[in-house]
């Protein structure tokens, strides 16, 4: 078994200690704009020519993503459409969502509200209901809710977090809709820290200007999701769990979207559900693993959604970024590339470099900060693992000198609890820290409905979205606890439009696989090779050159009987 | 343990080893592995049992025990390093009913709880729920605490509970333990916990329209002031 630090990384730490006291009376400076825009485009993974190029086929063709998510958007579908029977319908909704996290729970959630009948709402998410990143959320949720704050900061913040690319009215609708959205969990029965008058907690984010960041210890998203996943079972929503959506399906007439075809992953059946409305709520592309880093995410990020959506006609946009959490765990190699998240900084612990020295503010955005370590181990002042990670340190014991003794373990049960299993007492021990994929800044176009527009702006009937497979709320860097907050505004606006679509709509749709012709056209047209194939549904890690304790003498024979 | 003779050998060259033996095959794997990723390292493609892979969502419980001790141990296989002679099984589903009721209908009383659950008056405080918590939460105090009446102390107490399910499945009386701190913490955050006064009176100003043509200014600003503004404006202590 693996314990604690070995000798040489013991070594480093002292140079960490020693310079400890000194540097509890100083920070690093702020940058400017221009100077974090230096740093960024220097050392930044978007900014590297090898990781991205332009897209071949389909609405938004041209444009420039990274490789992984091109190599899915340019697939064949994972099953022959001539091989599905549509004519028999194993559920007929009104309402059709797809996803099990925030996003999901949220929109069925308001569109009971709203008065549709529970029954006529179908939940069909990958793995289990809840198993999301949203239960990975630590840090915070964002709301402009104290009197030295107001929702014009928050979204001055945000739009100037987001490099001003971020689409104004969906960042209003963000910040507008906040405070309501944390009254909302505060009467489901959320804990949120408090004290003992009631008053939130609130921390600062990075790229925030006012502390705004509302917490239930560091479980904020498991904390939320369990609430609001609660409530709807207990309001009767139907939840199709192990059933991801593998084709969206069309009315031939009229081009709206009218259904999906579902998989059940263990008897490996489909399932043909038509709905009134779909709502796409599948997270982001973590686990595609973009430019060989690690992932924070969930096993399930693979962006099937994006696929779906892309594949009817929806307009992609900022999906050239994406964000890399500054630091994710570059040791001990068990938890490699999971998050350390940015409220220890919050809180008050530096970053250091092998030399002992502080090398950027804490609390700038999270591609400023990421772009900084990623220079510091480029340039030999990083940390090298046994297993050969570079990384840099993250003086977490300064949070108990800075904030009393015990704030540590009360504030971060989560991070104390994952690295002291593997022999690691941050309240006496710093950590290494290298950038780790963590967000899909961009995504499908939404308007502030959570309608999915095409390239002309133009809502796609029958469909909405919601969440980290959206674009535009974020622009093209996303800020700490904006994500818990982006869920939950917008899985809210998609059910309350899904409510009022279901009241205007009297007739079925018909239901087809009419939007896949021109799309194969298109891979047939460009030669796509025939065992491409996406959604990619679940990553494989047996031999997956990412997964750094591979097996190289794994022999894989695919059969199927 | 020496019947098990299907060892595979498969392990990088060079790199330490441990045996482990999972549902009675066994394998050597390196050392330094989660339960989770050695498992990906044999072979194995997880549909069930595996989840968030950092130790929120409780998907991957686990059973297992170590050579020469006759203990049943409990752990999360994505949190969870592979030891030599560990004998591992995976237990990726508790199987329980999820009650309904209303909340809004309630009151942070122990009777509302009892008569949904009734099953926690069997308690018999034996701790078989805490020493399995991979969490090292003190379950049975939460459950004793919610039968004198300390609504809170057990909300506190569970508050970091993932829902694996592994007292559940441990617990000599059959509560439903996940379900039961599931109603104890909302009862708490709805009934127990003051309310944010300054959250009812930001949502007030919102309604008014206070912030409406500040915002609807800024969404009209040209980039380069709005840069401008982002530039100058001050940031609170952290």
């Amino acid at each position: 078994m693996v314990e604690g630090y070995p000798p040489e990384m013991r070594k480093a730490i002292k140079i960490v200690e020693e310079t400890r006291e000194e540097r509890l009376k100083k920070r690093y400076r702020r940058l400017s704009l221009e100077e974090r825009e230096q740093l960024v485009k220097k050392w930044h993974p978007d900014y590297r020519p090898d990781t991205k190029r332009a897209l071949r086929i389909g609405p938004s063709k041209g444009t420039i993503v990274y490789n992984e998510v091109a190599d899915i958007l340019e697939s064949w579908p994972i099953v022959d459409p001539e091989e599905i029977d549509l004519s028999k319908i194993d559920y007929d909704v009104n309402i059709l969502i797809i996803g099990g996290g925030g996003a999901a729970a949220a929109a069925a959630l308001w569109s009971l509200y709203e008065g549709v009948d529970p029954d006529s709402i179908i939940v069909a998410t990958k793995l289990r209901f809840g198993d999301a990143n949203t239960v990975k959320a630590q840090g915070g949720i964002q709301a402009a809710d104290r009197p030295e704050d107001s929702p014009v900061r928050h979204y001055l913040d945000t739009i100037g977090g987001g490099h001003f690319a971020n689409k104004p009215e969906l960042v209003r609708a963000l910040v507008m809709d906040a405070p309501f959205i944390i009254k909302w969990l505060e009467d489901l029965g959320m804990m949120f820290d408090k004290t003992g008058e009631g008053e939130m907690i609130e921390y600062s984010g990075g790229g925030a200007s006012r502390r705004r960041l509302h917490c239930a210890r560091d479980y904020t998203g498991l904390e939320i999701m369990r609430v609001i996943k609660d409530e709807a079972l207990n309001k009767g929503v139907h939840v199709l769990e192990f059933s991801p959506a593998i084709e969206l399906l069309t009315d031939p007439d009229t081009g709206a979207v009218s259904g999906a075809v579902l998989w059940n992953l263990e008897t490996q059946e489909y399932i043909v559900v038509r709905s009134k409305v779909t709502i796409l709520a599948t997270g982001g592309f973590g686990r595609l693993h973009l430019a060989g880093f690690p992932t924070t995410n969930h096993y399930g990020a693979t962006a099937d959604g994006l696929v779906l959506a892309y594949r009817v006609g929806a307009a992609l946009r900022d999906m050239d970024t994406a964000q890399f959490h500054p630091t994710g765990v570059a040791y001990p190699e068990a938890i490699l590339g999971e998050l350390i998240t940015e409220k220890c900084r919050s809180l008050g612990a530096q970053l250091v470099n092998a030399n002992g020295e502080l090398f950027i503010y804490e609390l700038e955005p999270r591609d400023v900060v990421a772009s900084a370590i990623i220079r510091e181990c480029a340039e030999g002042r990083g940390i090298l693992t046994p297993t050969g990670v570079c990384g840099v340190w993250l003086d977490l014991p300064m949070i108990d000198m800075i904030r009393g003794p015990g704030t540590l373990k009360r504030a971060l049960p989560a991070m104390y609890r994952q690295f002291i299993r593997h022999g690691i007492d941050i309240t006496v021990d710093p950590v290494l820290t290298y950038p780790t994929l963590h967000y899909q800044n961009g995504g499908i176009a939404i308007n502030v409905h959570a309608q999915v527009l095409n390239p002309m702006d133009e809502p796609i009937p029958g469909l909405l979205a919601a969440g980290e497979i959206t674009g535009g709320v974020h622009g093209r860097n996303r800020l700490m606890g904006n994500s818990l907050l982006d869920i939950l505004v917008f899985g809210r606006r998609a059910g309350l439009t899904a409510a009022k679509l279901v009241k205007e709509k009297s007739n079925k749709p018909k239901i087809s696989f009419k939007h896949l012709k021109k799309y194969t056209e298109e891979l047939r047209a460009y030669n796509i090779p025939r065992d491409r194939k996406a959604p990619v549904i679940l990553p494989d890690y047996r031999g997956n050159p990412d997964y750094r304790g591979k097996n190289p003498f794994l022999k894989i024979l695919r059969i199927s009987i | 343990m020496s019947s098990q003779k299907t060892v595979v050998e498969s392990s990088p060259k060079g790199s330490r080893t441990v045996r482990i033996y999972f549902m009675g095959k066994a394998y050597d794997v390196p050392e330094g592995l989660t339960i989770m990723k050695a498992l990906e390292y044999i072979g194995y493609r997880f549909i069930r049992g595996v989840g968030c892979r950092g130790g929120f969502c409780g998907a991957c419980a686990v059973a297992y025990r170590l050579p020469g001790e006759y203990r049943l141990r409990t752990a999360l296989a994505c949190q969870t390093t592979v030891e030599d002679g560990m004998y591992i099984a995976l237990l990726p589903y508790s199987p329980m009913e999820k009650p309904k009721y209303n909340i809004e209908e309630m009151k942070a009383e122990a009777g509302y709880i009892l008569k949904i659950f009734p099953e926690i008056s069997r308690c018999v405080s034996c701790n078989s729920c805490t020493k399995a918590c991979p969490q090292e939460l003190e379950v049975m105090d939460a459950i004793q605490s919610i039968l004198r009446g300390d609504i809170r102390k057990a909300a506190e107490l569970i508050f970091d509970c993932i829902s694996c399910g592994l007292c559940s499945i441990r617990c000599p009386a059959e509560i439903r333990h996940m379900y039961v701190f599931q109603l104890v913490r909302r009862m708490t955050g709805k009934y127990i916990l003051p309310r944010a006064k300054h959250l009812e009176k930001r949502i007030e100003e919102i309604k008014e329209g206070k912030f409406d043509a500040e915002i609807e200014k800024l969404m009209k600003m040209p980039i380069e002031e709005l840069k401008r503004l982002y530039s100058e404006r001050d940031i609170e202590k952290a």
